[in-house]
Formats: C-alpha cells, sequence, structure tokens
C-alpha cells in the first residue's frame, strides 16, 4: 500500500474487487453458518461492521505506539474490547437475534476479515482511511451475507427476510438451509461472482486498450 | 473416462463410451421393465421424466457454456435412468427432475463433464433429494402388478419391518425404490455386463461380500440384508461407475468391501434404515485415493531388485 489510495476508491475495494466473502473466501466460517436466513445474514454483517471500523480506527491511531514483536495480541484486545461491546448490545435490545446468532457473536473476535484488515491496512494506514477500509470491507462482508442468506432462505424455506415469497404450495428445499447446502450455496455464488467480475474487467481493459 | 491417465501401449478397440453406456442401459432394462410392469403407469412418468430432464439439462448446458453438445454419449440418459430407478413409484415428477438437472448439470458439468466428476452423479443427486425432501423419498407404495385398481397403500421398506419372506424379497414383490426391488431382473442385467465384459466382478461381488459378511458379523440377518434396500442394485450399477471406481482389481476389492463395510455401519448403528448411497458416496470419494496407493502396473516397467 504505498501508493496512495482515494478514500472512495478504498471504501469501494471492500464492496467488489476485493469483497471478503466473494473475493478474499475470509470469514467463511460465519459465512457458512449463519446465512440460514436473510436476517441472520443482515445482523451479522452489521455486527462485523461495526467491530472492523472500530477496530481499525482505534489500531490505526495506536499504529506509532505498538511494538511490532507484540502487535497480534494487542490486534486481538482491541478486537475483543467492541466484540464484547457488540455482544451486549445485542443481548439488550435484540435478544432474538442474539440467540439466533449465538457461539458466532463472540467468534467475531476470530474472524479472519477483521485481523486481516487490522494488519494489512488499519496499521500501515492513517485513521481516515482505515475508517473507510472498515466500512468498504464491513458492508462487502455484510452484502455476501445478506445476498448468501437471502438464497438459501428463499429456496429452502420459500421466503425472504421472513416474507413469503413462493407461495404455500412450494415445498422448500431442506437441504439448502442444512450445512452442506451452505456449503453448495457459497460455491455456486462464489463461482458466478467471480465469473461476473471476469466478464466486468475483461470489457473494462478491452475499452482501455482501444482509447490507447 | 479414466482412460487418459492410463499408460501406454494403447491398444486401439471399437469399445467407445456410447457403446459402453449402450450396454449399461440395455441390461438396465429387465430392471426398469419390471419396475414399471410391478408399480404401472407413475414409474413409466417417473422414468421417462427423469431422463428426459437429464438430456435436456446436458443439452442445455453445453448449449450455454458453448461446448461441443455430446449429448450422443448416452451418459446424461443413462444418469437420468438410474436416477429414476432409485426414486419410489409415487414421487412427484418435479422430484425427478430436480434431481436429474442436479445430477447432470452440479455434479457432472461443473466439475469438467463426463469422466471428471468425482461423485456418480445419479448417487449424489438421490442423497441430495433424500435430504432435501425426506418423506417424498421414502414413502414406498406396495407393487400393484396392475391387479385391481386400488388406491395404492404407502408403505414402509422392508428394511423397517424386517418380515418380507427371503422370495418376495428375490422376486420383487416388496415396496421399494422403482429399479431395486426385483433382485432377479438385476442378475440378468448383471450376467449381461459380465458376458459383454462391461464390468469386471470385482465391484459388485466385494460389495455384496462385504455388506454380507459385516451385517453378519453386526448380527443382522446377512441373507436378508443383501435382498433388501438397494444393495444389489447399487453393487451392479453404481458403484460399477468408471469414473468413480478405482481402476486396479484390489483397489476395485477394497472399494466394494468398503461400501459393504459402511452400509453395514449405518443400517445397524445409524439412524437411516438405508445406507447404500452413503456408502457408495463416501467410497467414491476415497477413490482416487485408493489408485494412489495400488497404482497401475505400467507396462514393461520392473520393480527395482532390493540390494542385498
Amino acid at each position: 500500500m504505498s501508493e496512495k489510495k482515494s478514500l472512495g476508491k478504498t471504501f469501494f475495494n471492500g464492496i467488489i474487487p476485493e469483497n471478503p466473502t466473494f473475493r478474499l473466501v475470509l470469514g467463511t466460517c460465519p459465512t457458512l453458518a449463519v446465512t440460514t436466513s436473510a436476517i441472520n445474514g443482515l445482523g451479522m454483517g452489521a455486527a462485523a461492521t461495526f467491530v472492523l471500523i472500530c477496530s481499525n480506527l482505534v489500531i490505526s491511531l495506536l499504529r506509532k505506539f505498538i511494538p511490532d514483536q507484540v502487535r497480534i495480541p494487542a490486534f486481538i484486545v482491541v478486537i475483543c474490547t467492541f466484540v464484547t461491546m457488540v455482544q451486549l448490545l445485542m443481548q439488550a435490545f435484540i435478544p432474538s437475534l442474539y440467540e439466533a446468532l449465538g457461539i458466532f457473536i463472540p467468534l467475531i473476535v476470530v474472524n479472519c476479515i477483521i485481523l486481516a484488515r487490522a494488519e494489512a491496512f488499519a496499521s500501515k494506514n492513517g485513521p481516515i482511511s482505515s475508517v473507510f477500509d472498515g466500512l468498504g470491507m464491513g458492508l462487502g462482508f455484510t452484502l455476501g451475507l445478506v445476498v448468501l442468506g437471502s438464497v438459501r432462505e428463499l429456496i429452502g424455506n420459500g421466503s425472504i427476510f421472513g416474507i413469503n415469497i413462493l407461495g404455500a404450495s412450494y415445498q422448500p428445499m431442506l437441504l439448502i438451509v442444512l450445512a452442506s447446502g451452505g456449503f453448495l450455496t457459497y460455491g455456486l455464488l462464489l463461482g458466478l461472482f467471480n465469473l461476473v467480475v471476469k466478464k466486468l474487467q475483461n470489457k473494462k481493459s478491452g475499452k482501455e486498450a482501444q482509447a490507447a | 473416462m479414466n482412460l487418459r491417465l492410463s499408460t501406454a501401449p494403447h491398444v486401439h478397440n471399437p469399445v467407445t463410451t456410447q457403446r459402453l453406456m449402450l450396454y449399461v442401459l440395455i441390461a438396465l432394462l429387465p430392471t426398469a421393465a419390471f419396475g414399471v410392469y410391478a408399480f404401472g403407469v407413475p414409474a413409466l412418468i417417473i422414468l421417462l421424466v427423469s431422463m428426459a430432464s437429464a438430456v435436456l439439462a446436458e443439452f442445455l448446458w453445453q448449449k450455454i457454456a458453448r461446448q461441443p453438445v455430446r449429448v450422443g454419449d448416452l451418459s446424461a440418459l443413462l444418469t437420468g435412468l438410474i436416477l429414476g430407478l432409485n426414486l419410489p413409484a409415487n414421487a412427484p415428477w418435479w422430484l425427478a427432475v430436480i434431481g436429474s438437472v442436479f445430477a447432470v448439470i452440479i455434479v457432472k458439468q461443473l466439475f469438467g463433464g463426463l469422466g471428471d466428476n468425482f461423485l456418480n452423479p445419479a448417487m449424489a443427486a438421490r442423497a441430495v433429494l433424500l435430504a432435501s425432501w425426506p418423506v417424498h423419498m421414502t414413502t414406498y407404495v406396495a407393487p400393484t402388478f396392475f391387479k385391481a385398481a386400488v388406491d395404492a397403500v404407502a408403505t414402509a421398506t422392508p428394511l423397517v419391518m424386517k418380515d418380507a419372506s427371503l422370495m418376495s424379497l428375490f422376486m420383487g414383490n416388496i415396496p421399494g425404490t422403482i429399479g431395486e426391488v426385483s433382485k432377479i431382473a438385476i442378475l440378468v442385467g448383471f450376467l449381461f455386463l459380465l458376458v459383454t465384459k462391461t464390468i469386471s466382478w470385482h465391484i459388485p461381488v466385494s460389495m455384496v461380500g462385504g455388506v454380507f459378511v459385516f451385517s453378519w458379523l453386526f448380527g443382522a440377518d446377512p441373507v436378508m440384508a443383501i435382498l433388501s434396500g438397494g444393495v444389489l442394485f447399487g453393487a451392479v450399477f453404481m458403484a460399477t461407475d468408471y469414473v468413480t471406481s478405482p481402476m486396479t482389481p484390489w483397489g476395485r476389492i477394497i472399494y466394494g468391501l468398503g461400501i459393504g463395510l459402511i452400509i453395514s455401519l449405518i443400517r445397524q448403528f445409524g439412524a437411516y434404515p438405508e445406507g447404500v448411497t452413503y456408502g457408495i458416496l463416501l467410497m467414491n470419494i476415497a477413490t482416487p485415493l485408493i489408485d494412489r496407493f495400488l497404482p497401475r502396473k505400467i507396462y514393461g516397467h520392473q520393480k527395482e531388485a532390493k540390494k542385498a
């Protein structure tokens, strides 16, 4: 990251070019586990986004004080603080979502996206661009989870965000909301996303070549 | 086909993929005919729907992916027929369509098409259907043999009841999926496949032997164990799929015994009454490993003598 990137580019980077779910394939454990419905995906994504923005900000501010040898434990302490805050807030205000996400809220601590952004971005960049990076990555993660959760809920339950779409006569495909269905849907969407991104990039580079 | 993995010398012969598939289709005719005879028109509809949708799925995929259309090699037709024979006769038609499309597109084409799938497509599709719609997949009707126009009676498979006579198990007068009920029709198909050298005896014999020995060891009736459920059908038509079974004779025997062990374990100690599907799928996954430890002998290559 030697070259200075614009804030907009830093923000957008996490949504499509380095989407954590579909391009970096990070944080797959919560991705597979909680996306049995769209609302769970959204809740998980929002919680992770909050932690990501706050931890990126604090780590970026502290980056000159943290000795290199103990940086990982220091990052973990910062991340833990925010995860505990999210956990307590969720338990207090949205207990149903807290129940549904269960163990995966405290496990945000070991979510590789958050540690990866702390290590790869926040510890090397200023606080403002770190916040934008956290926001972009968090929204990209949320987007991935909501898409995956919607597809799985639609096929496995006939609804999206709890609203019945396919009608009462639809016989849901149970497998898709089971663990194996999670892997299956994730794999298929991963392939599709990368196919589309590749197509778009080919078009773009083709245009640039024409212009030049 | 695994042919491209083999080493020289390459002998040219007239055996093509299409011909092998045709032989298996012919071998399945008695089983399919008996299934239609036993379960009537609904069985015929299920078989036709699953074959048609498998062929159509393959054709459309190859068109969309701009690949040469190879529907003519009959492999999709065979996948559809085997899947249809794995369904209960009173299954809804859309179950056959979803199963065929899943088998052809997700299990076969997405992994690179015929020869590159690591699972038997029909078997994987059956596992998906079983996990997704367990009620439709395990509601069996007793054979009607076109006798009376009574409503089909839904019953449990003999694996659950454990009271069918051995004779009716052998002849096929039992509830079950369309293809698995008649053992005699399956054996006719097996003989045809052996005579035409489409398959070798190793996998079916070791798999059925494995089920016999292991169910006996685990305290079940071994004759009942091999005659009930889909053991014979799976052994002859599904475990022997070229792509997903080992290449060497000893590898095939280990593969067959492994399937037999898994089936017996699931039946005796597992939560499901039947384990043929999972037995075959699990050993499909183990096939590359078996082929690595028991590789083909390379023609003209001799083991180096140990230095004394």
